[in-house]
C-alpha cells in the first residue's frame, strides 16, 4: 500500500489510478506553496539571526536579547498581555454567564453589540481613546481640567494601563463568544441534576457550571493571551508618544530608524525570535491547559437551559451592562466619527465646527489615501480569492486525500494562525527582497504574499469544516456513475462547500481590509494600504482626516459584515 | 408523607412567533404513597412539563403541586419553592453525571451539598454504590464507563440522600434495548428495597405497561386516561388511548339499513351492532384479536394483498372495500397474496371519526 491506498473507497483499476495522479499532484504542489509562503520566512530569521558570513555567530543575538530596551520591552508585552487576559477572560465570563444563564432582557440586541469589536481594528479604539483622553488634549481630561482648574488629567490613556484597557474591550470577546456558545451546547440537565440534589444557584455555578465550560474559558483566554502578545497596533499608537514600547513595536520601531540598512534588520529578526519564544511558551501552556479537561457537554434533547431570575438585580445590572457596552463599543466609534467631521481637532464639537473638508480631502484630493483605498481592495479580494482556493486545496488533501506526510502539511497551514504578524512580515522582507534572485520589495506583491501566509490558516480551517461535512460516500456515488476522480470533485464536491467558500472569503477579506501589523512594515512610497493610511495619518497628527478615512473604513467594514451575515443566512436556508 | 397532589396545573409556553401554546391543562392528579406511576404520550403531550413543574425546574401558570402535606408551588399565593429544597432524587434521559467529577464525587454531591460530615458520607455513598452494583468504581471517571453504568451513578446519585419521592425522565430511552429489559427490573428491585415513590415520564408503552402500577396517558396537553396498565389496555376511553397502546387497525365503518359496512364493501361485517351506534364511526381492533381463515366460516369477505413474516407471527394485510386491516395469524396459515379470506373480529370497539384537527395541533406542538 502507497501513501495515497489509504483513502477508503478508493477505486481499483484504472479510475483509481489516475485519482491517484491527480491528489498526489495537489499533495505535492499545497507543500511547496506552503513551504514557499509559511516554512521559508521563518527558517530566514532563524538563519539571520544565528548565521552572519556563514558562520554560526550568537553574539548579535545574545546582545539584542541582554539590551535593557529590548528586555524593558519584553517585560511590557508580558505585563500587558497578562493584564489584558485575565481582564478579558472576567468580563468575557460575566457577559456570557448573563446572555447564556439569567434572565436579563435585551439579550439580541446585547450579543449583536459584543461583536462588534470583533469586526474594527484595535488600533481604531486607540486612536478614538486617544482623541478623549490623552494627557493634554483628550477631550474629557480637558474638560476634567476645566471643571477642577488643576493641572492633572483625570486618566491617561497613554499609559500602560490605558493599553491594557482598549485591548481589554477589543479582545474580551474572544472569551465571551467561547463561552456563550460552550454554554448553549451544553446538556442543561446537567445543571438541573444539581439543582434537584439540593444545590443552589451560586453553588451550581462554583462547582458544576464553571469546571465544565473552563476547556472555552482555557481556550477563549488563550485566544487573548496570544493576539496582545503579538498585537501591534494599540501600543504603537498609546504608547510611542511616551516611551513605552512592547516587542512587535520594538521591532517596528528597529525596521523604521535603520532605514532599510540590512543590520537594523538582521536585530529585528532577533527580536522576532524572542517573540516567537514568548509565543510559543504560551501556547504550550494553552495545549497543557486543553488536555487537562476536554468533556463531552453537548446536549442531546434540545432543552431550553433553566434561567436563573435576577430579580430586583435585574435593571440595575442591565443598565450596568448597557453603560458598558456603550463605553466599549459605542463610544469609540462615534468619537471617530464625530471627529471625522470637525474643522480642526480639538474645537468643541457644536454645529458650526462640523464640515465635510475632511472627506472631500480624503477621498478626492489626497492621492496617498485614494491609493491606499485601492490597494486594500486589491489585497484584501486578491489574497481573499488566492487563499480560499489554496486553503481548499490544503483541507482537502489533509481531510480527504490523508497522505502520509499530512501532518506537515497541517502544521504549516495552521502556524500561521499562531505567528505574530509582524515576525511573518521581517520573514517575508527577508525572502522576498533579493535572497533568492526576486526582489519584491517596495512592491504590492511583497504585501499580497504576506497576506497569503498570513491568512492561509483561516482558509484552511474554514474549507476543512466544510469538506468533513461531505461524506466519502457522495463522492464515491458520483465515481459508481461514471465520473472521473477530476469530475466527481468539480461537479460534487466544490458545488457542496461553495457556501463554505463564500464565506470563508469573507473572512480573510473582512481582516484584510483593516490590516496594519504586517502591512505597515512593507508598504511602499505607492502600496500604502487602509490601515497604513489611518496610523500614518494620525501619527503624523492629522488627526481629523485619518478619522474621516477611518469613517470610511468603518463603512466598508460594515458593509462586508452585512454582505457576510447575508452569505451565511442564505447558506443556512439551503 | 410522599403523596403528590396536582390541582388544576396548568403550563403555557410562549412561542417565538410571539402566541402561547398551553403544554399542560387543568391537570388534576393524585400520585398514591409507593406508588410506581408514569406518564405516557406522544413527544408534546406535555408529559416532560408536568414532571418538570413536580420537580420545580418550571413554574406553574395556574394550579398547585403538593409533596405529602407541603405545598411547593402555588401559583395564586406565588409560592415558589426551588427544585433544591424540594427534596427530591431525579435521573435524566441524558443521565446527567457530571464528567468532571469521578463516580464517587458525582454520588457524594448531594451530601456535600448538605455539609454532611464525612464519614457519614463515604458511608451513603458506599452504600448507594452497592445498591446499583457500582462498589469498586468510585475512582472512574464517567467518560471511561460504558451507558449503563453511567445511568448506574444517575441512579445511585438520585438514592443516595433516600428520597421519598423519585423523578425518572425517559430514563432508559438511551440505553440499547437488552439493558433496558434489565434496569427495569433493577429499578423495580431498588424501589422494593427503598420504598420509595417513582414518577416517571416515558414514550415507550411497553416499559410504562412493565413498570407502572398506574398510568396517565397524556396528549395535547390534557389527561386522556389515568389507570391500571391492564384497565388501559383492556378498556381504553378513548381511540387515542386504544392507538397508542398496542397495534391496531381503525376501520371507518358506516351503518346501511341496520348492518354495520365497510365504505366500498358490499358484505355487512358479522357482527352485532354496538348500542347508540352513529351512522358513520370507526371500528378499532388489534391485529392479534382477528381471526383470518381461507374457508367461508361466517367471517366477512376480504382479499390478501400483502403478507409479511414477523418473528412470532405472520402478518397478513387483507383489504375489505376500501379499508386495509394488519391481521396477525400463527404460521401455520398460509396464504398466497391475492387469495380470497375471510375476518372474524374479537372486542371490536367504536369510536366517533376523528376530525383532522387533533393531528395538526399535534404537528404545531412539536414545534415548539
Amino acid at each position: 500500500m502507497n501513501a495515497f491506498g489509504t483513502k477508503p473507497g478508493a477505486l481499483p483499476g484504472t479510475a483509481g489510478r489516475r485519482g491517484l495522479g491527480l491528489d498526489f499532484g495537489l499533495y505535492i504542489l499545497s507543500t511547496a506553496i506552503l513551504v514557499i509562503t509559511v516554512l521559508l520566512p521563518v527558517l530566514m530569521i532563524a538563519y539571520n539571526t544565528f548565521i552572519d558570513g556563514g558562520r554560526l555567530d550568537w553574539r548579535m543575538f545574545v546582545r539584542v536579547v541582554g539590551d535593557p530596551g529590548n528586555l524593558k520591552s519584553v517585560w511590557n508585552t508580558v505585563v500587558i498581555a497578562l493584564w489584558v487576559t485575565v481582564l478579558g477572560t472576567v468580563l468575557g465570563i460575566f457577559y456570557a454567564w448573563l446572555i447564556g444563564r439569567s434572565d436579563i432582557p435585551l439579550k439580541g440586541l446585547m450579543k449583536s453589540l459584543f461583536t462588534i469589536p470583533y469586526m474594527f481594528p484595535p488600533f481604531f479604539g486607540a486612536m478614538a481613546w486617544s482623541l478623549l483622553l490623552a494627557p493634554r488634549s483628550g477631550y474629557i481630561n480637558r474638560l476634567f481640567m476645566d471643571l477642577t482648574g488643576g493641572t492633572t488629567p483625570l486618566f491617561n490613556m497613554h499609559s500602560i494601563a490605558g493599553i491594557v484597557f482598549v485591548e481589554t474591550c477589543y479582545y474580551f470577546p474572544f472569551v465571551f463568544l467561547q463561552v456563550v456558545s460552550a454554554l448553549e451546547r451544553m446538556d442543561p440537565t446537567l445543571e438541573e441534576s444539581a439543582r434537584i440534589a439540593g444545590a443552589g444557584q451560586w453553588y451550581v455555578i462554583r462547582r458544576i457550571t464553571l469546571p465544565l465550560v473552563l476547556p472555552a474559558i482555557a481556550a477563549g483566554a488563550m485566544l487573548i493571551l496570544i493576539s496582545s502578545l503579538s498585537h501591534f497596533g494599540v501600543p504603537a499608537i498609546l504608547g510611542f508618544s511616551q516611551n513605552i514600547f512592547t516587542l512587535p513595536t520594538k521591532i517596528y520601531q528597529l525596521i523604521r530608524r535603520s532605514a532599510g540598512s540590512f543590520q537594523g534588520i538582521r536585530e529585528a529578526a532577533a527580536l522576532s525570535i524572542l517573540l516567537i519564544v514568548v509565543v510559543v511558551a504560551a501556547l504550550y501552556v494553552q495545549k497543557r491547559v486543553l488536555k487537562t479537561g476536554r468533556y463531552d457537554i453537548i446536549k442531546g434533547k434540545s432543552m431550553r437551559p433553566m434561567l436563573i431570575k435576577l430579580r430586583g438585580a435585574r435593571l440595575p445590572i442591565l443598565a450596568v451592562c448597557l453603560a458598558s457596552l456603550g463605553v466599549i463599543v459605542v463610544l469609540p466609534l462615534a468619537v471617530v466619527i464625530l471627529v471625522g467631521f470637525l474643522k480642526a481637532y480639538g474645537l468643541p464639537f457644536r454645529f458650526e465646527n462640523f464640515t465635510i473638508r475632511n472627506y472631500q480631502y480624503v477621498l478626492f484630493r489626497s492621492r496617498m489615501v485614494i491609493d491606499s483605498i485601492r490597494n486594500s481592495l486589491f489585497l484584501s479580494v486578491a489574497s481573499g480569492v488566492i487563499t480560499m482556493f489554496l486553503g481548499v486545496m490544503v483541507a482537502y488533501v489533509v481531510v480527504k486525500v490523508k497522505p502520509r506526510g499530512k501532518g506537515l502539511l497541517e502544521i504549516l497551514s495552521l502556524l500561521p494562525y499562531s505567528m505574530p504578524g509582524i515576525v511573518l512580515a521581517i520573514g517575508v522582507i527577508l525572502v522576498w527582497s533579493g535572497a533568492f534572485y526576486l526582489n519584491l520589495y517596495n512592491t504590492i506583491w511583497i504585501i499580497l504574499i504576506a497576506y497569503i501566509a498570513r491568512y492561509v490558516s483561516f482558509a484552511m480551517k474554514s474549507a476543512s469544516a466544510s469538506l468533513e461535512q461531505v461524506h466519502y460516500s457522495l463522492e464515491e456515488a458520483a465515481r459508481s456513475c461514471g465520473a472521473t476522480h477530476l469530475e466527481s470533485l468539480r461537479d460534487v464536491t466544490l458545488p457542496l462547500i461553495r457556501p463554505g467558500m463564500v464565506a470563508g472569503f469573507f473572512l480573510i477579506f473582512l481582516p484584510g481590509m483593516r490590516e496594519l501589523t504586517t502591512s505597515v512594515l512593507l508598504y511602499g512610497p505607492f502600496t500604502r494600504t487602509l490601515g497604513v493610511a489611518i496610523y500614518s495619518m494620525n501619527a503624523e497628527g492629522n488627526t481629523v482626516q485619518s478619522s474621516a478615512l477611518a469613517t470610511i473604513a468603518i463603512g466598508i467594514i460594515l458593509a462586508g459584515n452585512l454582505a457576510l451575515r447575508w452569505v451565511t443566512k442564505d447558506r443556512k436556508g439551503a | 408523607m410522599s403523596r403528590i397532589q396536582l390541582k388544576g396545573v396548568s403550563k403555557v409556553f410562549p412561542t417565538r412567533s410571539g402566541a402561547s401554546v398551553a403544554a399542560v391543562k387543568d391537570l388534576d392528579l393524585v400520585i398514591e404513597e409507593g406508588e410506581c406511576f408514569s406518564f405516557l404520550g406522544p413527544s408534546g403531550c406535555g408529559k416532560t412539563t408536568t414532571l418538570r413543574m413536580i420537580a420545580g425546574f418550571e413554574d406553574l401558570s395556574a394550579g398547585e403541586i403538593w409533596l405529602g402535606d407541603r405545598a411547593v408551588s402555588i401559583k395564586e399565593r406565588n409560592l415558589y419553592i426551588p427544585p433544591e429544597q424540594r427534596g427530591l432524587g431525579m435521573v435524566f434521559q441524558s443521565f446527567a453525571v457530571w464528567p468532571h467529577l469521578n463516580v464517587f464525587e458525582n454520588v457524594a454531591f448531594p451530601l456535600r451539598v448538605r455539609d454532611l460530615p464525612r464519614t457519614d458520607i463515604a458511608e451513603a455513598v458506599a452504600q448507594a454504590l452497592r445498591h446499583t452494583d457500582l462498589a469498586g468504581l468510585e475512582g472512574t471517571f464517567p467518560a471511561d464507563l460504558s451507558g449503563g453504568q453511567q445511568q448506574r451513578i444517575a441512579l445511585a446519585r438520585a438514592i443516595v440522600t433516600k428520597p421519598r419521592v423519585m423523578l425518572l425522565d425517559e430514563p432508559l430511552s438511551n440505553l440499547d434495548p437488552k439493558l433496558r429489559e434489565s434496569m427495569r427490573f433493577e429499578i423495580k428491585e431498588l424501589q422494593r428495597k427503598l420504598n420509595f415513590t417513582i414518577v416517571f415520564v416515558t414514550h415507550d408503552q411497553a416499559e410504562a405497561m412493565a413498570l407502572s402500577d398506574r398510568m396517565l396517558v397524556m396528549d395535547l396537553g390534557k389527561v386522556q386516561q389515568a389507570d391500571t396498565p391492564e384497565a388501559l389496555y383492556n378498556r381504553p376511553a378513548s381511540r387515542f388511548v386504544y392507538g397508542f397502546l398496542g397495534l391496531s387497525n381503525f376501520t371507518d365503518v358506516e351503518l346501511r339499513g341496520g348492518d354495520l359496512y365497510v365504505p366500498g364493501s358490499k358484505y355487512p361485517l358479522p357482527m352485532e351492532l354496538p348500542a347508540g351506534a352513529a351512522r358513520e364511526g370507526v371500528m378499532a381492533t388489534r391485529p392479534n384479536e382477528i381471526t383470518l381463515s381461507p374457508k367461508d366460516e361466517g367471517g366477512c369477505p376480504a382479499v390478501v394483498v400483502k403478507r409479511l413474516y414477523l418473528t412470532y407471527c405472520i402478518e397478513y394485510q387483507a383489504r375489505v372495500g376500501d379499508q386495509t386491516l394488519r391481521v396477525h395469524c400463527p404460521h401455520s396459515i398460509v396464504l398466497e397474496e391475492g387469495r380470497p379470506c375471510f375476518l372474524r373480529f374479537k372486542n371490536p370497539r367504536w369510536y366517533p371519526r376523528e376530525s383532522g384537527r387533533a393531528e395538526i395541533e399535534r404537528n404545531e406542538r412539536q414545534v415548539i
